[in-house]
């Protein structure tokens, strides 16, 4: 017999109380013209919370460790000698210290970015620099020529997609990409042929933000390895539903975001392997990260700081800290086996809808949380205003992922992605509101 | 009525589901083509001019016929379909009141406009509905766009092809 680890009922609701915002009855300003005070428990509909892919909700703790930290130990980091400014320093770096370790990294691979999509500019723009010679002897090796090639998929976000495009313009180099299947998961028969001998670059996601399939990491980072190319792992949507090693995933660099993994947004992070940081020239400059600067030129601090230009987001940092402790302390496998029971639950009752298409794969396993529906004859702005008429708060469009929507065949969809704190009753929901959708359009049938 | 009937009334979901104007002309005086970047949702617009039409146009050319094609959600659907209706045969100056007009509406955040200027927008008035979601106004209003590009390049000469991404 397997027992689940999945929270039990009155876990989960303890889970939530922790969450101020599930709380809420949502009356929006266009329902306020029809409140019905006399309507049960006080009127409007209650929040059913299914866009954590877009951004998560987050719990007291982390609200409580920024308020403390504005309240009691703020002051500017790496600069100044007074007591404040060596506890704000010590927080900040223990943060960096506490995050790092959620992805089982060392502290020094760990820079502090504006955000996932920050973390991806920084780093084609230290690849810019490098390719225009800046980084002297070490930064050579990340240089990329004209004729070589950026390898990326048709399953990215547009944060990890777009930065490699104007990188590949800079450069000359080809950009080139590996496509998906009609299940929504990457064509791995195709590796060897688009990863030839001049790839520099592999960079891709580890779980769309839209068909929600987990991409083979160890497989895709061993073709890349072959030719030499640097792997660039996309891990802002699997970072916060399932443990995530980076190390142990074998790629080279990696980028995630605190606003997703209940933390602040603001700030997110870039991973790389200490050897590589340790090489690479800066992506952005200016104070904080330089040792020595005279009118002609600079020398740059190490890793982490050489990557961390200008006033950081300390505050942010520390939210980010206490919601991977939340995170820790409940246990990313528990976390992880709730939802994978959520996922199955959902696409099993998904697959009884008529006129309803599953982008992506039919079964939950290997696939993250995150559904997205085409509903035949209904347009997905107009599915989601039904469903948010009913408090049901999901993503409609195309979820900064425009070219996997044109290669399923569909132009925007309907998307529900779900976190630790959903509950088996809030798919229930879901699914029956989806399911009255085509008849109210006149779809059906 | 609920806000949700009230933005998905019956006229506007019968102009959704039979739009007027669906369908490209070959030729046209002016193109244009428009995108609302939440969606991805586009639309493809064409108009002809004609020389001013009867006593009182003050020698002043009028939006002849307009087609247009795309993909899109019910509200823009629907929006293009009654701008079609309303602004064909009028003249350019009229187009552009009405355009002034229908984005008034749109920014009303479900006050309306007062009586002249509703009277104007005939059946396009009960999109009133849509000002109350901010997030939807952009749909209602990408036909509207469309149709104004389109009239400024016909009014200067301009009838080249409207630039639409490639792989799209």
């Amino acid at each position: 017999m397997t027992v689940s680890l999945a929270p039990t009922d009155q876990e989960l609701a303890a889970i939530r109380a922790d969450f101020p915002i599930l709380g809420r009855r949502l009356i929006t300003p266009a329902e306020e013209a029809f409140y019905q005070p006399s309507a049960p428990e006080g009127g409007g509909a209650k929040l059913v919370y299914l866009d954590s892919g877009a951004t998560a909700q987050r719990p007291r703790v982390v609200l409580d460790a920024m308020r403390d930290f504005s309240e009691n130990h703020n002051a500017a980091v790496h600069r100044g000698a007074h007591a404040l400014a060596s506890e704000a320093t010590e927080a900040f770096e223990g943060a960096r210290e506490s995050i790092a370790a959620f992805v089982g990294a060392e502290a020094g691979e760990l820079v502090f970015t504006s955000g996932a999509t920050g973390a991806i500019n920084l780093l084609t723009a230290a690849l810019g620099a490098a390719s225009t010679g800046r980084g002297q002897g070490l930064g050579r090796r990340f240089a990329i020529l004209p004729g070589d090639r950026i390898v990326v998929t048709q399953a990215e976000h547009h944060s990890n997609l777009v930065p490699w495009q104007e990188l590949a313009a800079r450069t000359g180099a080809e950009l080139a990409w590996l496509r998906v299947g009609a299940d929504g998961r990457l064509r791995l028969d195709d590796l060897e042929g688009v990863i030839n001998p001049r790839t520099r670059v592999m960079a891709f996601t580890h779980a769309s933000n839209v068909t929600g399939a987990i991409s083979d990491v160890a497989a895709i980072t061993a073709a890349a390895r072959r030719v030499g190319a640097f792997t660039v792992l996309d891990a802002a949507q699997t970072v916060p539903h399932q443990p995530v090693d980076l190390p142990a995933l074998g790629v080279d660099f990696a980028a995630f975001s605190a606003h997703k993994m209940l933390g602040p947004n603001g700030i997110g992070g870039l991973y790389g392997r200490a050897e590589l940081l340790e090489a690479l020239p800066p992506g952005f400059t200016g104070g904080s990260m330089v040792e020595i600067v005279t009118m002609r030129d600079a020398t740059f601090l190490p890793p982490p700081h050489r990557f961390e230009a200008g006033t950081q987001a300390v505050t942010q940092a520390i939210g980010w800290a206490a919601a991977v402790g939340y995170l820790s302390h409940l246990g990313m496998e528990r976390i992880a086996a709730h939802e994978h029971e959520l996922t199955v639950r959902l696409l099993d009752a998904l697959a009884t809808l008529e006129g309803v298409r599953v982008l992506g794969p039919a079964e939950a396993q290997d696939r993250l949380g995150a559904v997205a529906v085409d509903v035949a004859g209904v347009h997905a702005h107009d599915v989601g205003q039904y469903l948010d008429a009913q408090g049901i708060a999901i993503r409609v469009g195309h979820h900064c992922a425009q070219p996997i929507h044109r290669a399923l065949g569909v132009q925007a969809s309907t998307r529900a992605s779900l976190a630790l704190y959903n509950t088996a009753d809030e798919i229930d929901r879901f699914v029956a509101a989806l399911g009255e959708v085509r008849g109210y359009f006149g779809a059906a049938g | 009525m609920s806000s949700l009937d009230l933005m998905y009334q019956e006229l506007i979901m019968d102009h959704a589901r039979h739009p007027h104007g669906r369908g490209l002309a070959e030729d046209f005086d002016g193109e244009s083509f428009q995108v609302n970047p939440t969606c991805g949702d586009r639309v493809q617009l064409r108009v002809h001019l004609a020389p001013p039409a009867g006593p009182g146009a003050a020698g002043e050319p009028v939006v002849a016929r307009i087609s247009w094609d795309g993909q899109g959600c019910s509200i823009s659907a629907a929006s293009a379909s009654m701008m079609k209706d309303l602004a064909e045969g009028k003249t350019l100056s009229h187009v552009a009141q009405l355009g002034d007009a229908f984005g008034e509406l749109m920014r009303s955040r479900g006050k309306g406009i007062d009586g002249a200027q509703a009277d104007l927008l005939e059946d396009a008035i009960s999109l009133e509905g849509v000002s109350r979601y901010p997030m939807r106004v952009k749909c209602a209003l990408l036909g509207w766009m469309a149709l104004k590009d389109a009239v400024a390049k016909a009014v200067v000469g301009d009838d080249s092809p409207a630039h639409i991404p490639e792989g799209i």
